[in-house]
């Protein structure tokens, strides 16, 4: 099938004061700005997608993912000893977030259909490897910022499968007691800083999370305050003027944050090439003077490879980084897309560069694991997402005197009545039926 | 003179100053003030007699009567006898603003030129030589984004003070504000707070022009999940200040332009005001003035012609606009019957507009006469001094309106 690993993924641009050495850029013929859908088994002048998954598979060789800070490896052309990526530990653990990730959207479509849930529910199916490429490597304490697409981020980041779909089925087990719903999971425990429903609005706020950790080290003196964060969205958030402002912010103030655009080329039904000048997001980057790259998001350990550097390179202090993954959402914008507009051939295409297929093959090529442990991970995770919905639709509804709590931190705020007392000692108040 | 009147039944589109039918004048002017005259007797909130009808023609003095003393002892008339020192009212917003950085050190501000200009209006100059450019910082111009930032900061531990240069400015804040500011505590379910506090000059100067002297209270009104204050004397501006930045909740602290130099004096103690409450300025008993910034002053020099003419009215500074202090309001309106509101908000959808219904809802028994309000006209506030001067509310406009309600049944 395909072999997303035979190609060099990442192609870097620096801007010419960083010390990373350049490497050759592949000639970027120009797109045609006319078409208005992606052919990509059509017309190979469209470098945008790496479209050499119709070559033969190599044999089992070692992928020439480049760190950004090294220097791109040319393709081994004959295999050697596999010069392996990850551990068996490693594999297991990608893999389960990944089909964590799976067979939890599968389960929201179908209890959406089935009435469990309402509103815009968006699912992330097809772009597991950048959550679970990116967030993997992450410590606790580092944050992350998504957008409406928020639940595999939310689950790779570590809040429990029960809490994420407790939450959209509107309970108030819920991660944010069902006050939040499926556009906005928060977690304070596991830093994830939502869950946005407006696009771009969500990375000021990874800015800020950005800003806190160079204050601690910087003002407070916490010396060992390394925490980074990380900010995901997509391709068409990377026109809104926000992204713009804080690429300019992130890179001022060596601020250590990842960006990620998880270009999934469409955004509901305007297709990145008809909405955006340049489409190549990551040469955004240099502009504002960061890095930016460009990998392929349909392969874990690709990206896996490209966050690792970024990452290290925002701890370390040097600032942010631009990572523009290229992947692909398997299924339309929300349950309530009929996903009329895309071409037939262009999803085909996608699906098969399906990541879980793409690392389960890696897995097997290199002997990390056997059929039997995969098969288990997948029964767990069956279990668990089975027990998540159960555990869901066994949780009460949110009772009406939730309704006026958490407005304010400090429920002062409300104010004082016409009999002198504040509004939140009002015993209707914490029924909810106080006139606020 | 066009005034703008928003009498609750009464006829709309006034264009002149005789507007109530004159059957329903029942007192004339002398007789009532006779009347009266022997029934004012005051209580101020210091427990200090005073009769009404004295020429009260100087200026306010700080009443304390609503401080949160942080040594938790209500000490009243006490602050006021003791010498205290005197500054202007952007000084004491960054007295305020300095006490609150040396407290915390996660306290931290955000704009346009905070840092190595002092602010535009100076409110933080010296504070980035003191604190360093990582806790004044100065941002690129991006209001949108670096609000959105602080707000980030704020759900991270740090406590950010966000100036905008001009409260106009966070038009472009509009998004942050609203979807983040203040709704994260709600929508995360209790997990995040967002103690921030987004402040700066608004409202019609001298001759700014239309964008620069916009009045945002009223936009922001709707939004759940935030508190409004608007400060008006050096005293209540540090207290305010100090009590926006120690809240867990987003606040919005509105100053004014043309108030930074207004000089007072104000204690030397450590001190915090409360921000839900409104400020008891001068206490009558004719009707309730209510208003807050800088109508506040025009308000005052009303009242001393009023007091020549025999008025006694009683002037409440209400600074908290969102959520509004209904019992000391309710107080007011209980003993005097008559209320009008003046503000420099816009006429339609203003803090005035939400005022005048929360009053009718909740104390309309207690009226004797329709609420009268006074707003600016709904204008883009012209460049000419002349026009400009027409589109906000002058003192012989409260004059007029304070007699016309008093002789109404």
């Amino acid at each position: 099938m395909a072999s997303t690993f035979s190609t060099p993924a990442t192609k870097l641009i620096q801007p010419p004061s960083l010390n990373f050495s350049p490497t050759p850029t592949t000639n970027r013929t120009s797109r045609s700005p006319i078409k208005s859908l992606f052919h990509p088994l059509k017309n190979h002048n469209h470098k945008l997608r790496l479209n050499k998954c119709n070559s033969a598979p190599s044999h089992g060789q070692s992928t020439t993912v480049v760190a950004v800070s090294d220097t791109v490896k040319k393709p081994k052309s004959t295999p050697t000893l596999p010069n392996l990526l990850i551990t068996k530990e490693e594999g297991l653990e990608l893999y389960e977030d990944m089909i964590l990730g799976r067979y939890f959207e599968d389960m929201c479509a179908q209890m959406y259909y089935r009435g469990k849930m309402f509103g815009f529910v968006h699912l992330y199916n097809g772009q597991e490897a950048v959550s679970t490429g990116f967030i993997k490597l992450l410590k606790q304490q580092d944050s992350v910022v998504s957008t409406y697409r928020d639940h595999v981020h939310a689950l790779s980041k570590g809040v429990p499968a029960r809490a994420v779909m407790s939450e959209l089925f509107g309970r108030t087990t819920g991660c944010c007691r069902g006050q939040g719903g499926s556009m906005h999971m928060f977690s304070k425990e596991h830093n994830l800083l939502g869950g946005f429903a407006f696009i771009g609005e969500g990375i000021p706020v990874a800015t800020g999370a950005a800003f806190t950790s160079k204050y601690r080290r910087e003002v407070l003196k916490e010396d060992d305050c390394d925490h980074v964060s990380v900010a995901f969205f997509g391709d068409g958030t990377a026109n809104n003027g926000q992204f713009f402002e804080c690429l300019n912010m992130a890179a001022l103030w060596k601020l250590p944050i990842v960006f990620v655009v998880e270009n999934n080329l469409w955004a509901i039904g305007m297709s990145h090439l008809r909405a955006t000048s340049v489409p190549e997001i990551w040469k955004k980057g240099p502009a504002f003077g960061m890095p930016g790259v460009h990998v392929d998001g349909m392969d874990v350990l690709k990206v896996r490879e490209v966050a690792k550097e970024a990452i290290n390179r925002a701890r370390r202090g040097e600032g942010p980084t631009l990572v523009e993954c290229e992947t692909y959402r398997f299924r339309g914008h929300s349950l309530a897309d009929p996903d009329e507009l895309r071409d037939p051939s262009e999803k085909s295409h996608y699906a098969t560069r399906d990541p879980i297929t793409a690392l389960k093959k890696y897995m097997f090529d290199n002997n990390l694991v056997s059929e039997a442990e995969l098969k288990a991970i997948e029964k767990k995770i069956d279990e668990l997402v089975e027990e998540a919905v159960e555990f869901a639709d066994s949780s009460p509804h949110p009772p009406r005197t939730q309704l006026l709590e958490n407005v304010f931190a400090d429920p002062r705020g409300f104010g004082i009545g016409p009999d002198g007392k504040y509004r939140c000692e009002d015993p209707k108040f914490t029924e909810g039926t106080a006139h606020v | 003179m066009a005034v703008v009147f928003q009498a609750i039944g009464a006829a709309t589109a006034l264009s002149s100053a005789n507007v109530f039918d004159s059957k329903r004048i029942q007192f004339s002017y002398g007789r009532s003030l006779s009347e009266r005259k022997a029934s004012i007797c005051a209580v101020r909130s210091d427990g200090m007699l005073y009769s009404g009808s004295s020429p009260r023609g100087r200026k306010p003095e700080p009443l304390i009567s609503n401080a949160v003393a942080t040594k938790a002892e209500g000490s009243t008339a006490s602050a006021a006898s003791k010498p205290g020192h005197e500054l202007l009212l952007y000084e004491a917003l960054r007295e305020g603003l300095e006490e609150e950085m040396a407290r915390d050190p996660t306290v931290c501000v955000i704009g346009e030129d905070v840092g190595h200009y002092g602010g535009s209006y100076k409110v933080t100059r010296g504070l980035a030589e003191k604190y360093g450019d990582l806790r004044v910082l100065d941002t690129p111009i991006a209001e949108n984004s670096f609000t959105g930032m602080a707000i980030g900061a704020a759900m991270t531990g740090l406590r950010p003070i966000v100036e905008g240069m001009n409260m106009g400015f966070l038009l472009l804040a509009f998004n942050q504000i609203s979807n983040n500011c203040g709704m994260l505590h709600y929508t995360s379910g209790g997990q995040f707070t967002i103690p921030v506090v987004i402040r700066g000059p608004g409202g019609v100067g001298r001759q700014l022009g239309a964008e620069h002297s916009q009045r945002l209270e009223s936009y922001f009104q709707s939004i759940p999940g935030i508190q409004l204050v608007a400060c008006s004397t050096p005293y209540n501006a540090k207290g305010l200040m100090k009590a926006a930045i120690r809240s867990e909740n987003p606040v919005i602290l509105f100053e004014h332009v043309l108030l930074y130099n207004l000089k007072e004096r104000i204690p030397d103690e450590e001190y915090v005001l409360n921000l839900e409450e409104a400020e008891m300025v001068r206490p009558g008993e004719h009707v309730t003035i209510l208003t807050y910034s800088r109508m506040r002053y025009h308000v005052m020099q009303a009242t001393k012609m009023l007091v020549n003419k025999g008025y006694d009215p009683e002037v409440i500074d209400i600074r908290s606009l969102k959520p509004f202090d209904l019992y000391t309001i309710g107080n007011s309106v209980k003993k005097t019957h008559r209320v009008l509101i003046v503000e420099e908000c816009m006429r339609t959808g203003g803090i005035g507009a939400s005022l005048t219904a929360a009053i009718n809802e909740n104390f309309h028994d207690y009226l004797d006469a329709p609420i009268v309000c006074l707003s600016s006209q709904d204008v883009p506030t012209p460049y000419a001094g002349t026009l400009e001067e027409w589109t906000v509310v002058q003192p012989p406009q409260i004059v007029t309106a304070v007699e016309q309600l008093c002789q109404l049944q």
